[in-house]
């Protein structure tokens, strides 16, 4: 089973239009990795240039920070959620 | 804006030119963006700000002294066009001189900037949410709400209710008892959510995407952050159109540290307040320090944690303008400190006993913080300081009696107070 991705409206129009999509993959990275593969800009907007978390978004495996996990080292389950959100929130 | 400086503030007539949300501007990549209820740059994903025209026409010192006594006497410098419709008589508070705390902290002067007693909801989280609304208004939206630990909750309810607007205000469930009841006697829908201020703020992220309200500190940020401003702009025309030497304010998400340094540097360029730029100090609660952290140590990223304090209010483990605090604080030659649960209680105390002031733990961690700086040499004996207090002691209460000693219990009998006053 697949992991869902949700991600926010203003990342959107970078994703064909859609803020849920699907991917594979052992760990938050992998699948990180496979949704930048169909979305080259979408990708851009959750990878910086040394390949870790953009520092403008935040991802919740299953609620959770990853960043109090392994980062992008993090391992999905089969059905987890990965929900992404834009830093600048809150306060 | 005709009204004399002490005439009280009537809702205004049905045909006023009313609210609109200026344009914005992508803090990081300079992207333009249309006036919009959404606080994230589509290209970048940084912060939006309002997009002042730098060739609009600033008011003199003499203009803005006969304007009504609230934050929309700086109309100029806040995001919103044409004329605020709700939430007139916020701001304004008190700069109070407090010889006594100079003493007890070494330094020459000391002020205190009381939003303490701000209008209408006690804690300067009024004057942010008086511009979030007026956007609101002016987006036409019918339903506002917030992420908050406990203060805005306040402030959006009772603003909200004025308002006419629903309001949906999110809070972690356990906070304090008079930061529920004092947001659920304005009866919105008030939602209790398992977990820490940060798990909230992450719902709300989603709400704001999901449901088309104006959640003042998510999709409206980019106009509420500049209602903060004001604290800076007060300051300085209640100094007599100078600045301090230097400035401490306490840090949750970093947002007011980083707009009260902007709004002096606003006076600055406008030619409005005489003297330096202050030096900006930041407090935080040890328990829930990483703004501080990134203060003293550099860098980009904040690391973010797991708060653990009775600061609820300052309670954010992953602070969205805590890089930009950070910055201002360095940029400025100021410095941060932290302080633990029982230094702000002392805090607490220390600013009530001096000043008669009864302030939040927010304010109790401002003070601990300012004699910790003041005792390390970071603040300097020849100082001015102002001490930004930003919200009400009997919000949480519970952080303070334990510390108080007991009163005694007599009869009603003049021997027994004798026996007192002999003692």
């Amino acid at each position: 089973m697949p992991v869902t991705v949700r991600i926010p409206t203003v990342l959107a129009r970078a994703a064909g239009g859609q803020t849920t999509h699907e991917a594979s993959g052992a760990t938050v990275g992998d699948v990180v990795d496979a949704i930048a593969a169909r979305h080259p800009g979408l990708g851009a907007r959750l990878r910086d240039a040394e390949g870790q978390p953009y520092p403008y978004v935040v991802f919740y495996l299953d609620d959770e920070d990853i960043r109090f996990q392994r980062g992008f080292g993090t391992p999905v389950a089969d059905g987890a959620e990965l929900v992404v959100v834009p830093a600048i929130a809150g306060g | 804006m005709a009204q004399s400086a002490l005439a009280p503030v009537a809702a205004p007539d049905a045909a006023s030119d009313g609210p609109r949300p200026i344009s914005l501007v992508c803090r990081l990549c300079g992207a333009p963006a249309e006036p919009q209820p959404v606080a994230t740059c589509e290209h970048c994903l940084g912060p939006l700000e309002p997009a002042y025209d730098p060739a609009r026409r600033l008011p003199s010192r003499a203009e803005l002294e006969r304007r009504p006594r609230s934050i929309w006497r700086y109309a100029e410098w806040l995001p919103i066009a044409g004329e605020p419709i709700v939430s007139l008589d916020t701001g304004f508070t008190p700069l109070v001189d407090a010889p006594a705390l100079a003493k007890a902290l070494g330094v020459r002067r000391a002020w205190v900037k009381n939003d303490a007693v701000s209008h209408p909801t006690l804690s300067f989280k009024d004057r942010v949410v008086a511009v979030a609304l007026n956007a609101a208004k002016g987006f036409g939206l019918d339903t506002v709400g917030c992420a908050s630990t406990g203060n805005l909750a306040n402030s959006v309810a009772a603003q909200a209710a004025r308002a006419g607007l629903a309001a949906w205000i999110f809070i972690p469930e356990d906070l304090e008892l008079a930061k529920v009841v004092g947001t659920a006697v304005y009866g919105p829908h008030l939602v209790r959510v398992k977990g820490t201020y940060d798990d909230v703020n992450r719902l709300c992220a989603q709400v704001a995407d999901r449901f088309g309200w104006g959640l003042v500190n998510l999709n409206l940020r980019g106009y509420y952050g500049e209602g903060s401003k004001t604290v800076a702009y007060e300051i300085a025309e209640q100094l007599g159109w100078r600045t301090p030497d230097a400035v401490i304010a306490p840090m949750a998400g970093g947002s007011l540290l980083t707009k009260i340094d902007k709004g002096f540097r606003d006076f600055a360029k406008a030619g409005l307040a005489d003297g330096a730029h202050p030096r900006i100090y930041g407090a935080q609660a040890a328990g829930c320090a990483p703004i501080v952290k990134l203060a003293r140590e550099g860098g980009e990223r904040i690391e973010p944690v797991i708060p653990n304090t009775i600061a609820r209010s300052l309670a954010i483990g992953n602070p969205a303008d805590g890089r930009f605090a950070a910055t201002a604080i360095r940029s400025s030659g100021g410095a941060a400190a932290a302080v633990t649960d029982e230094e702000l209680v002392a805090g607490i105390r220390l600013l009530a006993e001096t000043t008669g002031i009864f302030a939040e733990t927010a304010g109790g961690v401002t003070v601990a913080a300012a004699l910790k700086l003041a005792r390390g040499g970071e603040l300097r004996a020849t100082d001015e300081l102002v001490l930004c207090i930003t919200g009400n002691g009997l919000k949480t209460i519970d952080a303070v009696q334990p510390a108080l000693a007991a009163a005694p219990v007599i009869p009603p009998k003049l021997g027994a107070v004798a026996a007192l006053v002999n003692a």
